[in-house]
């Protein structure tokens, strides 16, 4: 193992079919177009010795270290601004560039700590090879002039430093904030010698806007901005690449190792999902790995009220098998099931379907998917064929119109929005459909073309006003229709959507949208050139979240938006791996590949494979779990890597079902929520210690690599198997790997995947196989999986959650940039800083109705029940809408939502629920019984042994 | 909401997205989801609800389509039993 270093270019690559010829040093070199002179010398592995420049932002020019001469032409130009020419001959390195270099250098140096044996970039430090490269030897002018040297240090912020003393003042890190962040949150205060690195308005880093993406951290050059962990630790000296386990962008990550230590995490630039871009979750966020509040050994209990006991790993396992055949020879077979993890690899994913669809004997089998982004794969295999995003994520370079809908992708997705950003920056017009004021709404440099901040359940009223008006104005692209749609389902749909009950002024009472913002939107969406929808959880957590997703495919299709680059139907997946564990065969009605259990074909060919008889019936699906569990039908779970009780909604009808069943298996890091319910804890592993995949909202699949052992001892896909073994059904596997291949022979759209091919290739697109062997970034191109695109009738049907006299608001969900679904990893990590409470988002004008000034603790009411938090009063909501997020269990943001659900996935309609808000003193009785009770539940009774009891 | 309450209401939800379609397509589809997406407790839960309380508040399309489903699973249960 070695430490991965990629090569830096110092500028971006050019993209130019058109080609160059030139001369460098006297070696001939053919390159795009565009090419820096420091690019093109770069591939032929000529380094021209630069501060200021990066292949990660555009070039700059400032630091002339990087000065050639062009045969011909006056002077010294800087390479790293000065574009490749046909012909042209350049010289890198001669008396004259070494000796300009070294005046430069010195002139650096001359205001620079000599540290270096003490400084924490010693050994990776840019400044300091750039004075080996050019052969300083001396400052002529001494170190006692005007300098920088004590300027104080800025550690604010809890991962990283900044220390203006080592500053040398080449803009790189303002640069990353604006090119590859987006955010403008730095600057360069003051001119000339005075200058300096500001973050907000001179402010500390913490109380800056930096968004702590690690960006500026990734292009330092010096100590100047340094990670902490690394000061502490020192340099790494291998890496091993593999893939975030936080949102659906999956990046790819270099983990900097020190033994079995991690050192720091570091975008990698080869990672097709992220470029080298990072968050400050997947680039900070790691420290829950070896947080003392994980449990490292399985426990066991005969009741819920008892304390845990220590056991071995057999005595768990055997309790486990014991107690789940006592139940099915008890109440029958499907009294049983598991939920798998959008959080765990396609390998765990899968085992964990194969145990319960091949042991257990049914399909009670879900994911935490079910309360995302199941409507996604119902509406899109409906119209497209596909349960799955249209493209990759680089598509968006080539979109004229975005249109977001119902997905705050600065917070939840953050690279990507990065990638949104820059798009916008170069001119991509934007259409926002949400209720909240989101960051894309406006911000540095970002503008929406057209906000519409409709009411929370209204999305599918929305969409079809949009149709309306696409097919009334005559916007519909009938070519494309003609040739790619199908003529039936269309023409239905046409007539449909033309209805004057669909038109923006029908529809305005509904929405509050005034209906020329929605012409105006419709308009730009189909006739602005390439349109590409993205969507997250806004479209999907509603009673209508299917028929919302079948909208959107509509209008796509309908305007041709579809099938290429640049378009596209795009759902934002919350989780890294929902895609994946979707693909998985997660759903209690689908095999893997997306196959109906009632294919008889189908079950066939992994009845053969598996060796066992598989039920033809779907299983129970989460929501449906909770009910048979209060029904008394449902008796036992296995949950791997899922907080149901934290994440679920109506917390109380959860928490009744859990209470019910008789043995409740959590696998997980930490003894969650859920955990204050189990019978039996299997300690899990962090995404640090798994080998696997994760398959991303591009339907990317990317390898996750083990850089440690799994702190417990089993891996996740062992303590599966070892279940199985256990109950009586071996399964035999000797790495993940093989797990894969079995995968890939059973699954059509995967026969092309294994872990050689992916660590040849770094990541693969499904479908891979025979027909795309290097997989499939756009899918629908030239035609639909399906055959004819299908229009679906989507009518408008509103939620039965409604507001009145008692509950007159709305209260809608989400989460934050800091913080991660329910926490689990991030509450764990510094990340607490930026949010160490779930807050009450509430217009002003609703605040000063009530007398809730900003800061007081409010109780939060609903139909299903009340929580306290405290009050953010903020315009970012509307008048009438109420916002929280859900990522601390004190609050519990769950015990207010209700059971509504959508109409064909049961996905809880987390994003309506009619709430009051009141001032409040304290928590609720449930909050403090619940504290109560889960402080009980974690107790661990630990034997001490005899001697040291003595 | 009391379980079968609950099937019920899920149950119109269903009707209610297929309610633009001709009656008997409409009866069709709902019986297909039904089918495809609920456990076969879930199925049989409502059946017992309606013999219990009547239509139950639901649909007459919805109804109808329940019986469809009551007949396959009748008749799936007797190949079963043979």
């Amino acid at each position: 193992m070695e430490l991965i270093k990629e090569t830096d270019y110092g500028t971006p690559a050019a993209k130019s079919d058109k080609t160059v010829t030139l001369t460098i040093d006297g070696f001939g070199v053919t390159v795009p177009e565009g090419t820096s002179i420091m690019r093109a010398a770069m591939t032929l592995g000529v380094q021209v010795p630069k501060l200021c420049a990066t292949d990660s932002l555009a070039a700059f020019g400032s630091c002339r270290l990087c000065l050639v001469e062009i045969e011909g032409r006056a002077g010294t130009p800087a390479s790293c601004t000065t574009p490749v020419a046909a012909g042209m001959v350049v010289t890198t390195q001669n008396d004259r560039l070494a000796r300009l270099r070294r005046n430069v250098m010195e002139l650096y140096i001359s205001d620079h700590p000599l540290d270096c044996l003490t400084c924490s970039a010693n050994g990776n430090c840019e400044l300091q090879d750039m004075a080996g490269a050019v052969g300083l030897r001396e400052v002529r002018y001494g170190y006692a002039g005007e300098n920088h040297l004590a300027a104080a240090k800025d550690e604010s912020n809890p991962y990283f430093t900044f220390d203006p003393a080592k500053c040398i003042v080449c803009s790189r890190c303002v640069r990353a904030c604006e090119e590859v962040q987006g955010t403008f949150a730095l600057t360069v205060d003051g001119r000339g010698f005075e200058s300096t690195i500001a973050a907000g308005m001179a402010e500390s880093f913490l109380d800056s806007e930096c968004v702590s993406c690690g960006a500026c951290v990734q292009a330092c050059p010096t100590a100047t901005l340094m990670e902490k962990s690394l000061i502490e630790a020192g340099q790494p000296e291998h890496s091993v690449v593999t893939t975030c386990a936080y949102c659906g962008v999956g990046c790819s990550f270099k983990a900097e190792m020190r033994g079995g230590e991690v050192i720091r995490m570091v975008p990698y630039k080869d990672g097709k999902a992220n470029h080298g871009h990072s968050c400050v979750k997947g680039r900070f966020a790691w420290g829950y790995a070896t947080h003392r509040d994980r449990i490292l050994k399985p426990m066991v209990r005969e009741k819920i009220t008892d304390p845990w006991r220590e056991v071995s790993w057999e005595e768990a396992l055997g309790r486990v098998a014991s107690e789940f055949k006592r139940i099915q020879a008890t109440y029958g077979r499907g009294s049983i099931g598991g939920i798998t993890s959008s959080r765990c690899t396609n390998e765990e994913t899968y085992l964990v379907q194969k145990l319960v669809r091949g042991v257990f004997g049914n399909n009670n089998v879900d994911t935490c998917a079910r309360v995302c982004h199941s409507p996604t794969g119902y509406g899109l295999k409906t119209t497209l064929g596909t349960s799955a995003g249209t493209q990759d994520f680089d598509s968006v370079e080539e979109a004229d119109v975005m249109l977001v809908i119902g997905a705050n992708p600065t917070d939840a997705h953050p690279v990507f929005a990065s990638q949104m950003k820059r798009r916008l920056r170069a001119g991509a017009r934007l259409i926002v459909i949400d209720p909240r004021r989101t960051d894309l709404v406006r911000s540095p440099h970002i503008k929406t073309d057209y906000h519409l901040p409709l009411r929370p359940g209204t999305n599918v009223a929305m969409l079809n006003a949009l149709a309306h008006v696409i097919v009334t104005e005559g916007l519909v692209n009938r070519d494309f229709v003609r040739e790619r749609g199908d003529a039936r389902s269309f023409a239905e749909w046409e007539h449909f959507v033309a209805k004057a009950e669909n038109a923006p002024e029908a529809v305005a009472s509904v929405t509050g949208v005034p209906a020329e913002t929605v012409h105006a939107a419709a308009r730009l969406y189909a006739t602005g050139g390439k349109a590409a929808i993205y969507y997250g959880l806004g479209v999907t957590e509603h009673s209508q979240g299917t028929t919302a997703v079948m909208g959107m495919a509509n209008l796509a299709m309908a305007t041709g938006n579809i099938g290429r680059r640049g378009v596209g139907v795009n759902p934002l997946r919350g989780q890294n791996n929902v895609q994946g564990s979707c693909d998985m065969g997660s759903f209690p009605h689908e095999l893997p590949g997306y196959r109906h259990i009632s294919d008889g074909a189908t079950r066939a060919l992994f009845e053969a494979a598996w060796g066992v008889h598989l039920e033809s019936e779907p299983g129970l699906r989460i929501p449906n779990m909770f009910d048979a569990a209060v029904d008394g039908t449902f008796k036992g779970l296995y949950v791997q890597g899922e907080d149901i009780v934290q994440s679920d909604p109506d917390t109380k009808h959860v928490t009744s079902g859990l209470a019910a069943m008789e043995c409740i298996v959590v696998q997980d890091l930490f003894l969650n929520e859920t955990a204050n319910f189990a019978h039996v804890f299997l300690p899990g592993s962090t995404f640090l210690e798994k080998d696997g995949t994760f398959t991303n909202a591009e339907r990317r699949i990317g390898r996750v690599r083990k850089v440690m052992p799994p702190k417990a001892g089993m891996a996740d896909w062992e303590i599966t198997l070892a279940i199985a073994q256990a109950m009586g059904v071996p399964m035999h596997y000797d790495h993940p790997s093989e797990i894969m291949d079995e995968i890939a022979r059973l699954t059509p759209t995967f026969t092309g995947v294994s872990f050689k091919k992916l660590d040849e290739v770094g990541s693969l697109q499904w479908p891979c196989n025979a027909k795309a062997p290097a997989g499939t970034p756009i899918m629908h191109v030239g035609g639909f999986v399906r055959g004819k695109g299908n229009f679906v009738v989507t009518e408008y049907v509103p939620t039965d959650e409604k507001v009145g006299p008692r509950f007159p608001l709305l209260l809608t969900t989400g989460r934050i940039l800091s913080q991660y679904n329910v926490g689990a990893q991030t509450r764990r990590t510094d990340n607490v800083v930026w949010h160490e409470e779930d807050r009450l988002e509430i217009h002003p004008h609703d605040a000063e109705e009530r007398g809730v000034r900003d800061g007081d603790w409010v109780r939060l009411a609903s139909r299903s029940g009340e929580t306290t938090l405290r009050a953010k009063i903020t315009e970012r909501v509307a008048p009438g809408v109420v916002y929280t997020t859900f990522h601390h269990p004190d609050t519990q943001a769950n015990v207010v939502t209700t059971d509504f659900s959508d109409w064909a996935t049961n996905c809880p309609e987390y994003k309506v629920t009619a709430v009051q808000i009141s001032p409040s003193n304290g928590p609720t009785e449930w909050q403090e019984s619940y504290r109560d009770m889960a402080e009980k539940s974690r107790r661990i009774d630990v034997k001490v042994p005899a001697t040291a009891a003595e | 909401m009391s379980h079968d309450a609950k099937l019920a209401y899920m149950a119109n939800q269903i009707g209610k997205f297929f309610a633009h379609q001709p009656a008997d397509q409409a009866v069709d589809s709902i019986a297909d989801h039904l089918l495809k997406f609920w456990d076969p407790r879930m199925r049989r839960a409502i059946v017992v609800h309606i013999e219990q309380s009547g239509e139950a508040g639901l649909d007459p399309r919805v109804l109808k389509a329940i019986e469809k489903v009551r007949a396959h699973d009748r008749q799936k249960t007797a190949v079963v039993a043979r």
